[in-house]
């Protein structure tokens, strides 16, 4: 029996129609715009005016708070300006622009392309060159890495957890990174475990990646304690805690972080970063994005640099269909609808997903008729029949004794409702109201 | 038979006696004293209980009231300085007057002037979309025009214009309880007092973009260019992060800025109409002026930060 989390999930149709095309390395275009606000937290603060001559790899925006990251320059050139551009949330923030001139590169970054095994540092050397590197949580969350490798002083990690179930449809940048970079992503997850001081790791894959636990199967044999377990096909897998429960059997209590069952999880993409940034000095530039959708001509896995709008990754791929209903940033489950195509890609952007017309429009809201299919779906427990008429009825305080706060915001229950109703949006909107009013009682 | 008739009603009277003397005693004992003022001031407040007040309720309002030692943070909003009189009058007490507010919707972007460029066609609750992204239009401030406001309102004073998708606010319904301004997630709608006569002037905007994407984004957005401030002889209008701000205190009416705003979003309300209208070659004289001044303005910054560096 393959291993799974305990309760709901669902198995969407898998489309993964990239899954055979090789990582390309898109070309760097005229201009990038690179967003200050690539991870959640604070934003990070521009360090370099109009006009400055910047390297690739260069520190361009530093980190401005505990829970933020450092931002370096992708491209070579010259600081066009610093203006508003509208990025994935769907609001104009700060961007740095920057004239793309030549590709010359920041020094002490080793650009050669030869493995590197062996490293001589200590935990707190590394975790300081993972922050230095503005590395952040690749699988979408974007959490800045560094702050998972310092648990709090009342606990201790027993297990690293590498993340690479990719159990969205259509996405396959992290399947491809572990068929191509495997021997890079061990030695990464070696670095992480020396920084947590663990002495056993796991790489939870999803059972349709047959290829990639293969691969890394076979080369994990020249590497102590770090094996691989096969998961079920299932969403939402790669989901933090119901990871922890497929592979540990512990269960993260509501409302706790993963570090009280003594696990910390964390991306292969993040790995493979770790261990750019520890052998190569390499800051966090760039990454697999894939670009996908049933009528996208040329679907593909491209190595892309930060604040290249999703037009050039489009265009790589076929041009837009002419069907084209909505672009999605990220995958067709926890994604999110961009509004225009100069939006820049960013450490988060897993993929680009094209629906077509017929798929992408939201079908008509039909009564509750009380079946209970969300209830059976959510990984979580929650009724989220319940938490929806809550949030519509504006009744935070009884949303909050439900544990709205708990909700990974999955959107199983949406998915399976026979009444397309929109059961996440709503209770998304009571998450942030419980979280305001959460935040005005801790002010008072 | 006649012992049986006679013992039941023993048994029942007494079984009165005890429970009636139990009670009295407990009435007595955990008797609740209440200010009987409290029922007239409730009675003399409009029983909306809309919480516009900051209380839950008019009781609660009615207990602080009788509570209170001056009535300096205590207002209903609904029931305005008439009702305020009574409540002083009921405690004796001395109530200063207060300005009657408003809501003044503060979005001009009808369709006409604002172009969609999205289609949403998720949830439709104006948070739940305003946590999605910045709206169907290109300006990220302006109303969304889902009517979670109009949804707010509990005197009916609120209705969604079908054709320029905004909500209209009516005047002589609203109370200024403020169910509205708490509702809307892009923060447009204000209180603003009523002002002599109704007359009220105040900006249509909120949008703090820069003048060129703002001016894209919205035909009758405020660019900040700043005519108004210079034309106000007042010192009412203040210009805060590219949006002029009409302060509605020392504003004294006059209509002067209504009439240089290049892009008409200065909004006068309730004043007779004028003798002579702007026409719109004028109005494009003054867009080339504003222009004009625009580049003088950025001129003078640009040389201003080269100085400073």
């Amino acid at each position: 029996m393959l291993k799974t989390f305990a309760k709901g999930g669902i198995h969407p149709p898998e489309n993964k129609f990239s899954a055979d095309k090789k990582v390309e390395r898109l070309p760097i275009p005229k201009k990038v715009s690179v967003p200050v606000s690539q991870h959640i937290g604070a934003p990070s603060k521009v360090i370099v005016k109009k006009g400055d001559i910047v390297k690739t790899g260069q520190l361009i925006a530093e980190q401005s708070g505990f829970v933020s990251a450092n931002i370096h320059s992708p491209v070579s050139g010259k600081v066009f300006k610093i203006d508003l551009v509208t990025d994935t949330s769907g609001y104009r923030h700060q961007a740095i622009i920057i004239n793309v001139e030549g590709d010359e590169w920041d020094e002490k970054i080793d650009r050669s392309e030869d493995l590197k095994r062996d490293f001589d540092f200590s935990s707190e050397q590394i975790i300081k060159k993972i922050q230095q590197a503005g590395i952040v949580g690749l699988g979408g969350a974007t959490f800045p890495s560094h702050i998972k490798l310092m648990p709090p002083k009342d606990t201790k990690a027993e297990i690293l957890i590498i993340n690479g179930v990719e159990c969205e449809p259509y996405l396959t940048s992290d399947h491809r990174l572990m068929l191509e970079k495997g021997e890079e992503i061990l030695v990464g997850i070696q670095i992480l475990m020396k920084a947590l001081r663990v002495e056993k790791a796991s790489i939870g894959i999803e059972n349709n990646k047959q290829d990639a636990i293969y691969n890394l199967k076979k080369l994990v044999k020249n590497y102590k304690n770090i094996d691989i377990v096969s998961l079920k096909v299932q969403y939402p897998q790669g989901g933090e805690k119901q990871l922890i429960k497929a592979i540990t059997g512990r269960e993260v209590s509501s409302g706790a972080l993963p570090i009280v069952v003594g696990a910390v999880v964390h991306n292969v993409g993040t790995a493979y970063a770790v261990y750019e940034a520890v052998q190569k000095n390499k800051a966090l530039i760039e990454r697999v994005v894939t670009i996908t959708g049933k009528s996208v001509t040329k679907p593909g896995n491209y190595l892309v640099r930060f604040g290249t709008p999703i037009k050039d990754l489009i265009d790589a791929a076929g041009g837009l269909p002419e069907d084209t209903g909505k672009i999605i940033g990220g995958g067709p489950m926890m994604g999110k609808a961009l509004n225009t195509t100069d939006i820049p890609i960013a450490k988060g952007t897993s993929g680009i997903l094209i629906l077509p017309k017929e798929e992408s429009k939201r079908r008509e809201v039909k009564p509750c008729i009380r079946c209970a299919k969300c209830i059976e779906v959510c990984p979580m427990g929650l009724e989220p029949y319940l938490l929806m008429t809550l949030a519509e009825k504006a009744m935070h305080e009884r949303s909050e004794k439900e544990d709205v706060m708990d909700c990974i915001e999955c959107g199983s229950c949406s998915y399976t409702c026979p009444s397309d109703r929109p059961l996440l949006d709503y209770i998304r909107l009571g998450k942030t109201q419980v979280g305001a009013m959460r935040r005005a009682k801790s002010m008072k | 038979m006649n012992g049986v008739v006679i013992a039941t009603i023993i048994t029942i009277s007494s079984v009165g006696i005890i429970a009636a003397i139990i009670l009295y005693w407990a009435s007595q004992k955990f008797k609740v004293f209440e200010d009987p003022r409290i029922d007239e001031v409730e009675d003399a407040l409009p029983s909306a209980n809309c919480g516009g007040c900051g209380f839950p309720g008019c009781r609660p309002f009615a207990e602080a009231c009788v509570k209170a030692d001056d009535f300096e943070d205590l207002y209903c909003p609904v029931g305005g300085n008439e009702t305020m009189m009574a409540v002083a009058k009921v405690l004796g007490k001395k109530v200063s007057e207060k300005a009657k507010m408003v809501a003044v919707m503060k979005c001009n972007g009808a369709t006409q002037f604002r172009k969609k460029h999205t289609e949403y066609d998720g949830a439709l609750n104006c948070t739940i979309q305003h946590n999605l992204y910045g709206g169907e239009t290109a300006c990220q401030y302006g109303c969304l025009g889902l009517g979670e406001c109009v949804d707010a309102c509990g005197f009916d004073a609120m209705y969604m214009d079908p054709e320029t998708e905004l909500p209209v606010i009516i005047e002589d319904m609203c109370t200024a309880c403020g169910a509205c301004v708490e509702a809307c997630p892009k923060d447009i709608i204000e209180l603003r007092p009523v002002g002599k006569k109704s007359k009220r002037i105040f900006v249509s905007c909120v949008s703090h973009e820069k003048a060129g994407p703002s001016k894209k984004a919205c035909s009758v957005a405020c660019i900040g260019c700043g005519l108004c401030f210079k034309e106000c002889k007042y010192d009412a209008i203040k210009i805060e992060n590219v949006l002029a701000y009409i302060d509605p205190i020392k504003c004294v009416l006059c209509r002067k800025c209504v009439v240089v705003c290049p892009t008409s979003a200065i909004w006068e309300v309730n004043f007779p109409a004028r003798k002579v209208k702007p026409t719109i070659e004028k109005k494009t004289k003054l867009t080339e002026i504003k222009e004009i001044d625009l580049i003088k303005t950025a001129k003078e910054n640009s040389k201003k930060d080269n100085k400073t560096e």
